[in-house]
Protein backbone atom coordinates (compact mmCIF):
# COMPACT_ATOMS: atom_id res chain seq x y z
CA UNK A 1 0.00 0.00 0.00
CA UNK A 2 0.92 3.48 -1.22
CA UNK A 3 1.67 4.40 2.33
CA UNK A 4 4.26 7.96 2.67
CA UNK A 5 4.46 10.61 5.01
CA UNK A 6 4.02 14.11 4.25
CA UNK A 7 5.72 17.23 5.85
CA UNK A 8 2.84 19.31 5.21
CA UNK A 9 1.99 21.44 8.82
CA UNK A 10 -0.54 19.60 10.82
CA UNK A 11 -3.35 21.61 12.13
CA UNK A 12 -4.99 19.07 14.18
CA UNK A 13 -4.28 16.07 16.34
CA UNK A 14 -5.57 13.94 18.30
CA UNK A 15 -3.49 12.29 21.42
CA UNK A 16 -4.72 8.66 22.60
CA UNK A 17 -8.58 9.01 22.31
CA UNK A 18 -10.56 7.26 24.24
CA UNK A 19 -14.71 6.86 24.56
CA UNK A 20 -16.01 4.37 26.64
CA UNK A 21 -20.08 4.47 27.01
CA UNK A 22 -22.16 3.53 30.40
CA UNK A 23 -18.51 1.94 31.97
CA UNK A 24 -18.48 -0.98 29.55
CA UNK A 25 -18.88 0.00 25.64
CA UNK A 26 -15.99 1.13 23.89
CA UNK A 27 -16.91 3.43 21.38
CA UNK A 28 -13.34 4.64 20.62
CA UNK A 29 -9.46 2.75 21.32
CA UNK A 30 -6.51 4.66 21.74
CA UNK A 31 -7.14 6.75 18.47
CA UNK A 32 -4.47 8.91 17.44
CA UNK A 33 -4.25 11.18 14.59
CA UNK A 34 -2.92 14.21 12.91
CA UNK A 35 -4.48 15.95 10.56
CA UNK A 36 -2.89 17.90 7.66
CA UNK A 37 -3.93 21.55 6.86
CA UNK A 38 -5.83 22.61 4.06
CA UNK A 39 -6.36 18.85 3.21
CA UNK A 40 -9.20 16.92 2.85
CA UNK A 41 -9.03 13.84 5.46
CA UNK A 42 -11.60 11.13 5.27
CA UNK A 43 -12.59 9.13 8.31
CA UNK A 44 -13.64 5.65 6.79
CA UNK A 45 -14.67 2.62 8.67
CA UNK A 46 -17.56 0.43 9.02
CA UNK A 47 -21.18 1.22 10.51
CA UNK A 48 -21.07 1.52 14.25
CA UNK A 49 -17.35 1.71 14.20
CA UNK A 50 -17.14 5.08 16.07
CA UNK A 51 -16.63 7.14 12.72
CA UNK A 52 -19.32 9.77 14.17
CA UNK A 53 -18.05 9.53 17.65
CA UNK A 54 -14.96 10.49 16.45
CA UNK A 55 -15.73 13.60 14.73
CA UNK A 56 -17.61 14.82 17.22
CA UNK A 57 -14.81 14.33 19.93
CA UNK A 58 -13.15 16.95 17.25
CA UNK A 59 -15.60 18.87 17.41
CA UNK A 60 -16.10 19.28 21.46
CA UNK A 61 -19.20 18.02 21.29
CA UNK A 62 -18.60 15.01 23.41
CA UNK A 63 -15.81 15.16 25.63
CA UNK A 64 -13.20 11.94 25.34
CA UNK A 65 -13.40 9.49 28.57
CA UNK A 66 -9.39 9.88 28.12
CA UNK A 67 -7.05 11.52 25.37
CA UNK A 68 -7.34 14.91 24.06
CA UNK A 69 -7.93 16.80 20.56
CA UNK A 70 -5.12 19.38 19.82
CA UNK A 71 -5.65 22.30 17.20
CA UNK A 72 -2.63 24.35 16.02
CA UNK A 73 -0.90 22.54 19.43
CA UNK A 74 -3.56 23.94 21.87
CA UNK A 75 -5.85 21.95 23.36
CA UNK A 76 -9.05 22.22 22.95
CA UNK A 77 -12.11 22.45 25.91
CA UNK A 78 -15.12 22.09 23.50
CA UNK A 79 -17.04 23.47 20.15
CA UNK A 80 -14.97 26.59 19.11
CA UNK A 81 -14.54 28.99 16.56
CA UNK A 82 -11.57 27.12 14.41
CA UNK A 83 -14.21 24.31 13.51
CA UNK A 84 -17.29 24.61 11.94
CA UNK A 85 -19.30 21.32 11.59
CA UNK A 86 -21.46 20.19 8.96
CA UNK A 87 -24.21 17.53 9.67
CA UNK A 88 -25.20 14.32 8.63
CA UNK A 89 -29.35 15.34 9.36
CA UNK A 90 -28.93 18.88 8.05
CA UNK A 91 -29.53 20.13 11.35
CA UNK A 92 -31.68 23.40 9.66
CA UNK A 93 -34.19 25.12 11.81
CA UNK A 94 -37.35 23.88 10.37
CA UNK A 95 -39.46 27.75 11.00
CA UNK A 96 -36.04 29.53 9.68
CA UNK A 97 -35.53 30.24 5.96
CA UNK A 98 -32.41 29.52 4.32
CA UNK A 99 -31.18 33.14 4.63
CA UNK A 100 -31.99 32.73 8.43
CA UNK A 101 -30.19 29.30 9.00
CA UNK A 102 -26.87 30.26 7.21
CA UNK A 103 -27.05 33.38 9.58
CA UNK A 104 -27.23 30.80 12.54
CA UNK A 105 -23.65 30.42 13.77
CA UNK A 106 -23.21 34.40 12.96
CA UNK A 107 -26.39 35.46 15.06
CA UNK A 108 -25.26 33.43 17.97
CA UNK A 109 -22.05 35.52 17.69
CA UNK A 110 -23.70 38.70 18.30
CA UNK A 111 -23.01 39.94 15.07
CA UNK A 112 -26.13 42.74 13.78
CA UNK A 113 -28.22 41.64 11.37
CA UNK A 114 -27.26 43.76 8.09
CA UNK A 115 -23.48 42.05 8.55
CA UNK A 116 -25.21 38.93 9.01
CA UNK A 117 -27.28 38.91 5.56
CA UNK A 118 -24.35 40.11 3.26
CA UNK A 119 -22.43 37.60 4.74
CA UNK A 120 -24.68 35.01 4.45
CA UNK A 121 -25.69 35.83 1.36
CA UNK A 122 -22.44 36.00 0.04
CA UNK A 123 -21.95 31.91 1.09
CA UNK A 124 -25.88 31.32 -0.13
CA UNK A 125 -24.48 32.04 -3.57
CA UNK A 126 -20.89 30.48 -3.03
CA UNK A 127 -22.87 27.02 -2.65
CA UNK A 128 -25.43 28.01 -5.72
CA UNK A 129 -28.25 28.53 -3.39
CA UNK A 130 -29.09 32.20 -4.59
CA UNK A 131 -32.45 33.17 -5.35
CA UNK A 132 -33.57 30.52 -2.63
CA UNK A 133 -32.58 32.24 0.37
CA UNK A 134 -36.49 33.21 1.86
CA UNK A 135 -37.29 29.45 1.46
CA UNK A 136 -37.63 26.63 4.35
CA UNK A 137 -36.66 23.57 4.80
CA UNK A 138 -39.11 22.04 3.73
CA UNK A 139 -39.60 23.38 0.73
CA UNK A 140 -36.26 22.29 -0.39
CA UNK A 141 -34.40 19.08 -1.66
CA UNK A 142 -32.08 16.69 0.07
CA UNK A 143 -29.47 18.76 -1.95
CA UNK A 144 -30.14 21.90 -1.14
CA UNK A 145 -30.72 21.31 2.45
CA UNK A 146 -27.16 20.50 3.00
CA UNK A 147 -25.78 23.21 0.77
CA UNK A 148 -27.75 25.32 3.50
CA UNK A 149 -25.85 23.18 5.86
CA UNK A 150 -22.74 23.83 3.82
CA UNK A 151 -23.23 27.55 3.56
CA UNK A 152 -23.98 27.96 7.36
CA UNK A 153 -20.45 26.10 8.41
CA UNK A 154 -18.92 28.46 5.92
CA UNK A 155 -20.29 31.67 7.39
CA UNK A 156 -18.46 31.70 10.73
CA UNK A 157 -15.06 31.31 8.65
CA UNK A 158 -13.24 28.59 10.34
CA UNK A 159 -9.94 27.06 9.31
CA UNK A 160 -11.48 23.57 10.13
CA UNK A 161 -14.59 22.08 8.61
CA UNK A 162 -15.84 19.14 9.90
CA UNK A 163 -18.55 17.04 7.78
CA UNK A 164 -20.56 14.36 9.62
CA UNK A 165 -21.42 11.98 6.27
CA UNK A 166 -22.51 15.17 4.45
CA UNK A 167 -23.47 13.36 1.20
CA UNK A 168 -25.57 9.86 2.73
CA UNK A 169 -28.57 11.50 2.76
CA UNK A 170 -29.43 12.35 -0.42
CA UNK A 171 -29.61 10.44 -4.06
CA UNK A 172 -26.13 9.24 -6.03
CA UNK A 173 -26.61 11.71 -8.72
CA UNK A 174 -27.30 14.81 -6.25
CA UNK A 175 -24.12 13.49 -3.82
CA UNK A 176 -22.17 13.17 -7.18
CA UNK A 177 -22.99 16.72 -7.50
CA UNK A 178 -22.50 17.84 -4.62
CA UNK A 179 -18.92 16.14 -4.31
CA UNK A 180 -17.79 18.12 -6.63
CA UNK A 181 -18.88 21.44 -6.07
CA UNK A 182 -17.13 20.48 -2.39
CA UNK A 183 -13.94 20.09 -4.25
CA UNK A 184 -14.86 23.37 -6.69
CA UNK A 185 -15.34 25.22 -3.53
CA UNK A 186 -12.45 23.90 -1.54
CA UNK A 187 -10.08 25.39 -4.36
CA UNK A 188 -11.33 29.03 -3.62
CA UNK A 189 -11.90 28.23 0.12
CA UNK A 190 -8.89 27.53 1.81
CA UNK A 191 -10.12 25.13 3.89
CA UNK A 192 -9.04 21.75 6.41
CA UNK A 193 -11.65 19.29 5.68
CA UNK A 194 -12.28 16.40 7.92
CA UNK A 195 -14.76 14.22 6.50
CA UNK A 196 -16.54 11.15 7.82
CA UNK A 197 -18.05 8.78 5.47
CA UNK A 198 -18.84 4.76 4.86
CA UNK A 199 -18.04 5.37 1.19
CA UNK A 200 -14.87 3.91 -0.18
CA UNK A 201 -15.29 5.82 -3.69
CA UNK A 202 -16.08 9.04 -2.10
CA UNK A 203 -13.02 8.83 0.59
CA UNK A 204 -10.75 8.20 -2.43
CA UNK A 205 -12.52 10.44 -4.84
CA UNK A 206 -12.32 13.46 -2.47
CA UNK A 207 -9.17 12.90 0.31
CA UNK A 208 -5.98 13.53 0.90
CA UNK A 209 -5.69 11.28 3.26
CA UNK A 210 -8.01 8.47 4.40
CA UNK A 211 -7.96 6.84 8.01
CA UNK A 212 -9.60 3.90 7.97
CA UNK A 213 -10.95 2.66 11.50
CA UNK A 214 -11.42 -0.59 12.14
CA UNK A 215 -14.68 -2.24 13.72
CA UNK A 216 -16.30 -1.59 16.97
CA UNK A 217 -14.06 -0.75 19.16
CA UNK A 218 -13.43 1.83 17.00
CA UNK A 219 -9.02 2.06 16.58
CA UNK A 220 -7.04 3.23 13.67
CA UNK A 221 -6.44 0.42 11.46
CA UNK A 222 -4.79 1.83 8.47
CA UNK A 223 -4.06 5.60 7.56
CA UNK A 224 -3.72 5.52 3.39
CA UNK A 225 -2.91 8.29 1.28
CA UNK A 226 -4.56 8.56 -2.19
CA UNK A 227 -2.40 9.84 -5.15
CA UNK A 228 -5.07 11.39 -6.53
CA UNK A 229 -4.46 14.39 -9.22
CA UNK A 230 -6.93 16.54 -8.16
CA UNK A 231 -5.10 19.72 -10.25
CA UNK A 232 -7.26 19.35 -13.53
CA UNK A 233 -10.91 18.68 -14.39
CA UNK A 234 -12.74 16.76 -11.82
CA UNK A 235 -14.33 14.91 -14.08
CA UNK A 236 -11.27 13.06 -15.03
CA UNK A 237 -10.42 11.98 -11.19
CA UNK A 238 -12.45 8.62 -11.54
CA UNK A 239 -10.30 7.83 -14.81
CA UNK A 240 -7.08 8.37 -12.71
CA UNK A 241 -5.56 4.40 -12.92
CA UNK A 242 -4.62 4.25 -9.11
CA UNK A 243 -8.38 5.31 -8.60
CA UNK A 244 -10.23 1.62 -8.81
CA UNK A 245 -7.10 -0.01 -7.18
CA UNK A 246 -6.81 2.12 -4.39
CA UNK A 247 -10.97 1.64 -4.10
CA UNK A 248 -10.44 -2.31 -4.12
CA UNK A 249 -7.05 -2.02 -1.97
CA UNK A 250 -9.14 -0.18 0.85
CA UNK A 251 -12.05 -2.67 0.61
CA UNK A 252 -10.03 -5.79 0.62
CA UNK A 253 -8.77 -4.02 4.22
CA UNK A 254 -12.08 -3.32 5.55
CA UNK A 255 -13.85 -6.35 4.50
CA UNK A 256 -12.69 -8.52 7.51
CA UNK A 257 -14.20 -5.59 9.58
CA UNK A 258 -17.66 -5.44 8.62
CA UNK A 259 -20.04 -8.49 9.65
CA UNK B 1 -52.26 7.37 26.98
CA UNK B 2 -54.26 10.24 26.50
CA UNK B 3 -52.16 12.34 26.65
CA UNK B 4 -49.90 10.49 23.56
CA UNK B 5 -53.31 10.59 22.06
CA UNK B 6 -53.41 14.61 22.45
CA UNK B 7 -49.67 15.23 21.18
CA UNK B 8 -50.27 12.92 18.35
CA UNK B 9 -53.21 15.49 17.42
CA UNK B 10 -51.13 18.48 18.20
CA UNK B 11 -49.11 17.17 15.39
CA UNK B 12 -51.58 16.08 13.04
CA UNK B 13 -53.05 19.89 13.44
CA UNK B 14 -49.42 21.19 12.10
CA UNK B 15 -49.42 18.74 9.35
CA UNK B 16 -53.00 19.84 8.03
CA UNK B 17 -51.96 23.80 8.27
CA UNK B 18 -48.83 22.72 5.94
CA UNK B 19 -51.21 20.88 3.61
CA UNK B 20 -54.25 23.26 3.84
CA UNK B 21 -54.39 25.01 0.25
CA UNK B 22 -57.20 26.92 -1.52
CA UNK B 23 -58.36 30.80 -0.10
CA UNK B 24 -59.38 31.13 3.40
CA UNK B 25 -62.72 32.18 2.14
CA UNK B 26 -63.74 28.54 0.90
CA UNK B 27 -62.30 27.12 4.54
CA UNK B 28 -65.17 29.72 6.41
CA UNK B 29 -67.47 28.71 4.20
CA UNK B 30 -67.14 24.59 4.96
CA UNK B 31 -67.17 25.64 8.47
CA UNK B 32 -70.48 27.22 8.29
CA UNK B 33 -71.82 24.51 6.41
CA UNK B 34 -71.05 22.13 9.29
CA UNK B 35 -72.20 24.21 11.76
CA UNK B 36 -75.53 24.29 9.63
CA UNK B 37 -75.56 20.70 9.68
CA UNK B 38 -75.41 20.23 13.34
CA UNK B 39 -77.96 22.57 13.87
CA UNK B 40 -80.15 21.31 11.39
CA UNK B 41 -79.47 17.95 12.62
CA UNK B 42 -80.36 19.23 16.21
CA UNK B 43 -83.49 20.77 15.10
CA UNK B 44 -84.79 17.10 13.60
CA UNK B 45 -83.71 15.18 16.76
CA UNK B 46 -85.52 17.53 18.76
CA UNK B 47 -88.80 17.69 17.46
CA UNK B 48 -88.69 13.76 17.16
CA UNK B 49 -90.17 13.54 21.14
CA UNK B 50 -86.78 11.75 22.01
CA UNK B 51 -87.44 13.62 25.73
CA UNK B 52 -88.91 16.47 26.80
CA UNK B 53 -85.51 17.40 28.25
CA UNK B 54 -84.13 18.45 24.46
CA UNK B 55 -85.85 20.57 22.61
CA UNK B 56 -84.96 21.52 18.97
CA UNK B 57 -82.41 24.06 18.21
CA UNK B 58 -85.10 26.89 17.00
CA UNK B 59 -86.30 26.37 21.00
CA UNK B 60 -82.69 26.97 22.30
CA UNK B 61 -82.01 29.97 19.85
CA UNK B 62 -85.04 31.95 20.71
CA UNK B 63 -84.10 31.11 24.39
CA UNK B 64 -81.05 32.55 23.83
CA UNK B 65 -81.89 35.78 22.32
CA UNK B 66 -84.57 36.50 25.04
CA UNK B 67 -81.47 35.78 28.48
CA UNK B 68 -79.52 38.43 26.25
CA UNK B 69 -82.02 40.72 26.02
CA UNK B 70 -83.26 40.00 29.85
CA UNK B 71 -80.09 40.61 31.15
CA UNK B 72 -79.67 36.53 32.43
CA UNK B 73 -76.66 36.19 30.68
CA UNK B 74 -75.32 40.05 32.17
CA UNK B 75 -76.17 39.03 35.39
CA UNK B 76 -74.80 35.53 35.16
CA UNK B 77 -71.22 36.16 33.61
CA UNK B 78 -70.48 39.72 35.68
CA UNK B 79 -70.31 36.27 38.51
CA UNK B 80 -68.67 33.81 36.17
CA UNK B 81 -66.02 35.78 34.32
CA UNK B 82 -63.79 37.46 36.63
CA UNK B 83 -63.09 34.37 38.36
CA UNK B 84 -62.85 32.38 34.69
CA UNK B 85 -60.55 35.45 33.66
CA UNK B 86 -58.23 35.29 36.36
CA UNK B 87 -58.50 31.51 36.45
CA UNK B 88 -57.62 31.72 32.85
CA UNK B 89 -54.49 33.90 33.34
CA UNK B 90 -52.97 31.61 36.35
CA UNK B 91 -53.86 28.60 34.05
CA UNK B 92 -51.67 30.12 31.34
CA UNK B 93 -48.94 32.05 32.40
CA UNK B 94 -48.30 29.58 35.51
CA UNK B 95 -48.51 26.63 32.71
CA UNK B 96 -45.99 27.91 30.37
CA UNK B 97 -43.68 28.52 33.00
CA UNK B 98 -43.80 25.83 35.13
CA UNK B 99 -43.92 23.40 31.90
CA UNK B 100 -40.39 25.37 30.40
CA UNK B 101 -39.04 25.65 33.37
CA UNK B 102 -39.19 21.81 34.40
CA UNK B 103 -38.15 21.53 30.82
CA UNK B 104 -35.22 23.00 30.54
CA UNK B 105 -33.92 22.39 34.31
CA UNK B 106 -33.33 18.63 34.77
CA UNK B 107 -33.14 18.74 38.18
CA UNK B 108 -36.94 20.48 38.42
CA UNK B 109 -38.25 17.15 37.04
CA UNK B 110 -38.54 14.97 39.70
CA UNK B 111 -40.32 17.38 42.09
CA UNK B 112 -43.15 18.51 40.20
CA UNK B 113 -43.76 16.25 37.10
CA UNK B 114 -44.94 13.40 39.73
CA UNK B 115 -48.05 15.93 41.13
CA UNK B 116 -48.63 17.16 37.91
CA UNK B 117 -49.10 13.66 36.45
CA UNK B 118 -51.82 13.24 39.61
CA UNK B 119 -53.69 15.93 38.94
CA UNK B 120 -53.81 15.39 35.29
CA UNK B 121 -55.56 12.03 35.72
CA UNK B 122 -57.09 12.36 39.31
CA UNK B 123 -60.92 12.77 39.04
CA UNK B 124 -60.66 15.96 39.36
CA UNK B 125 -64.37 16.61 39.79
CA UNK B 126 -64.53 14.39 42.70
CA UNK B 127 -62.14 16.48 44.84
CA UNK B 128 -63.81 19.53 43.43
CA UNK B 129 -66.32 19.62 46.57
CA UNK B 130 -63.63 19.39 48.81
CA UNK B 131 -62.42 22.70 48.16
CA UNK B 132 -65.19 24.14 50.14
CA UNK B 133 -63.73 23.37 53.12
CA UNK B 134 -60.39 25.46 52.23
CA UNK B 135 -61.73 28.46 50.99
CA UNK B 136 -65.25 28.03 51.42
CA UNK B 137 -68.20 29.48 48.93
CA UNK B 138 -65.62 32.03 47.04
CA UNK B 139 -64.47 33.10 43.71
CA UNK B 140 -60.75 31.52 45.09
CA UNK B 141 -62.61 28.16 45.15
CA UNK B 142 -63.70 28.62 41.36
CA UNK B 143 -60.11 30.21 40.54
CA UNK B 144 -58.61 26.78 41.90
CA UNK B 145 -60.75 24.56 39.81
CA UNK B 146 -59.92 25.68 37.30
CA UNK B 147 -56.51 25.75 37.71
CA UNK B 148 -56.21 22.28 38.68
CA UNK B 149 -58.28 21.42 35.66
CA UNK B 150 -56.53 23.56 32.98
CA UNK B 151 -52.80 24.06 34.58
CA UNK B 152 -51.64 20.65 34.60
CA UNK B 153 -52.56 20.47 30.61
CA UNK B 154 -50.38 23.42 29.72
CA UNK B 155 -47.22 22.68 32.24
CA UNK B 156 -47.02 19.13 30.60
CA UNK B 157 -47.82 19.95 26.94
CA UNK B 158 -44.82 23.03 27.41
CA UNK B 159 -42.69 20.05 29.44
CA UNK B 160 -42.95 17.39 26.78
CA UNK B 161 -42.62 20.41 23.82
CA UNK B 162 -39.27 21.65 25.53
CA UNK B 163 -37.97 18.30 26.04
CA UNK B 164 -38.85 17.04 22.74
CA UNK B 165 -36.28 19.59 21.13
CA UNK B 166 -34.34 17.35 18.02
CA UNK B 167 -31.54 17.15 20.05
CA UNK B 168 -29.53 17.27 16.40
CA UNK B 169 -30.25 21.35 16.28
CA UNK B 170 -28.83 21.42 20.12
CA UNK B 171 -26.02 19.69 18.78
CA UNK B 172 -25.74 22.59 16.14
CA UNK B 173 -26.57 25.34 18.44
CA UNK B 174 -23.67 24.08 20.94
CA UNK B 175 -21.37 23.79 17.76
CA UNK B 176 -21.67 27.52 16.52
CA UNK B 177 -21.24 28.54 20.18
CA UNK B 178 -24.58 29.60 20.73
CA UNK B 179 -25.14 30.64 24.38
CA UNK B 180 -27.69 28.55 26.64
CA UNK B 181 -29.82 31.94 26.09
CA UNK B 182 -29.42 32.23 22.80
CA UNK B 183 -30.18 28.69 22.26
CA UNK B 184 -33.14 28.90 24.34
CA UNK B 185 -34.48 32.08 22.16
CA UNK B 186 -33.49 30.93 18.95
CA UNK B 187 -33.76 26.97 19.03
CA UNK B 188 -35.79 25.59 21.90
CA UNK B 189 -38.47 27.45 22.37
CA UNK B 190 -39.25 27.65 18.81
CA UNK B 191 -39.25 23.86 18.66
CA UNK B 192 -41.97 23.48 21.69
CA UNK B 193 -44.07 26.58 20.03
CA UNK B 194 -46.42 23.66 18.32
CA UNK B 195 -46.95 21.69 21.74
CA UNK B 196 -47.07 24.39 24.23
CA UNK B 197 -49.93 25.99 21.96
CA UNK B 198 -51.71 22.58 21.87
CA UNK B 199 -51.36 22.16 25.86
CA UNK B 200 -52.73 26.10 25.80
CA UNK B 201 -56.11 25.22 23.94
CA UNK B 202 -56.40 21.94 26.09
CA UNK B 203 -55.69 24.09 29.24
CA UNK B 204 -58.33 26.86 28.26
CA UNK B 205 -60.90 24.10 27.52
CA UNK B 206 -60.22 22.61 31.08
CA UNK B 207 -60.38 25.91 32.58
CA UNK B 208 -64.20 26.22 31.26
CA UNK B 209 -64.83 22.90 32.58
CA UNK B 210 -63.31 24.27 35.51
CA UNK B 211 -65.71 26.92 36.20
CA UNK B 212 -68.80 25.33 35.26
CA UNK B 213 -68.10 22.30 37.23
CA UNK B 214 -67.00 24.52 40.41
CA UNK B 215 -70.41 26.43 39.88
CA UNK B 216 -72.51 23.24 39.42
CA UNK B 217 -70.72 21.62 42.56
CA UNK B 218 -69.77 24.11 44.71
CA UNK B 219 -71.13 27.70 44.67
CA UNK B 220 -74.14 27.76 42.89
CA UNK B 221 -73.72 31.41 41.36
CA UNK B 222 -73.30 32.64 37.72
CA UNK B 223 -73.27 30.31 35.12
CA UNK B 224 -73.50 27.30 36.67
CA UNK B 225 -76.59 28.52 38.88
CA UNK B 226 -78.03 29.40 35.36
CA UNK B 227 -77.67 25.74 34.48
CA UNK B 228 -79.07 24.01 37.62
CA UNK B 229 -81.63 26.75 38.17
CA UNK B 230 -83.00 26.11 34.66
CA UNK B 231 -82.82 22.33 34.87
CA UNK B 232 -84.64 22.76 38.31
CA UNK B 233 -87.79 24.58 36.69
CA UNK B 234 -87.44 22.50 33.58
CA UNK B 235 -86.77 24.78 30.98
CA UNK B 236 -84.54 23.08 28.74
CA UNK B 237 -84.17 25.45 26.05
CA UNK B 238 -82.71 27.87 28.42
CA UNK B 239 -80.26 25.47 29.57
CA UNK B 240 -79.31 24.66 26.66
CA UNK B 241 -78.72 27.72 25.67
CA UNK B 242 -76.61 28.74 28.92
CA UNK B 243 -74.07 25.77 27.80
CA UNK B 244 -74.39 27.28 24.30
CA UNK B 245 -73.54 30.49 25.56
CA UNK B 246 -70.56 28.82 27.27
CA UNK B 247 -69.10 26.61 24.19
CA UNK B 248 -69.18 30.15 22.14
CA UNK B 249 -67.11 32.09 24.84
CA UNK B 250 -65.03 28.92 24.58
CA UNK B 251 -65.08 29.26 21.29
CA UNK B 252 -63.99 32.41 21.13
CA UNK B 253 -61.29 32.29 23.45
CA UNK B 254 -59.63 29.08 21.61
CA UNK B 255 -59.71 31.72 18.39
CA UNK B 256 -58.34 34.19 20.53
CA UNK B 257 -55.57 32.36 21.23
CA UNK B 258 -54.80 31.00 17.57
CA UNK B 259 -54.74 34.85 15.89
CA UNK B 260 -52.55 35.21 19.55
CA UNK B 261 -50.23 32.34 17.92
CA UNK B 262 -50.18 33.56 14.69
CA UNK B 263 -49.30 36.95 16.19
CA UNK B 264 -46.43 35.75 18.03
CA UNK B 265 -45.15 33.31 15.35
CA UNK B 266 -46.21 34.33 12.01
CA UNK B 267 -47.29 31.61 9.80
CA UNK B 268 -44.66 30.01 6.99
CA UNK B 269 -45.23 31.98 3.85
CA UNK B 270 -46.03 30.22 0.40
Amino acid sequence: MKKRSRSTEVILSTDSINVVYQESLIALQNVSLDIPAAKLTAILGPSGCGKTTLLKVIAGLIKPTSGSVKVRGKEIEGPGPDRALVFQDFALLPWATVLQNVGFGLRARGVPKKERDETSLHYIKEVGLLGFEDKYPHQLSGGMRQRTGLARALTINSDILLMDEPFSAVDEQMRRKLQEDLLNLLKVENKTVIFVTHSIEEAVYLADQVIILSGRPGSVAEIVYPKIDRTGEIDLIRRQPGYIDLVDEIWSSLKKYVE
Amino acid sequence: MENQLKYSQANEDSKLNITKVGPKTSLLFFRIISFFLVFLIWELAGRSDISIAFPPFSKVFLAFIEMILSGEFVEAYADSLPPLLIGLLITVVGGVIIGVSVGLVRSAEWFIMPLLIIFQTAPVSALIPMLTYIYGISDTSKIVAIVILGMPLVALNSYKGIQSTNPSLLEMSASFLASRTNTIIFVILPSAQKMIFAGLRLGISGAFIGIVLAELLITPTGIGDLITYNRFIARYDKMFATIVSILAIAGLTLSLMRVFEDWLFPKEKN
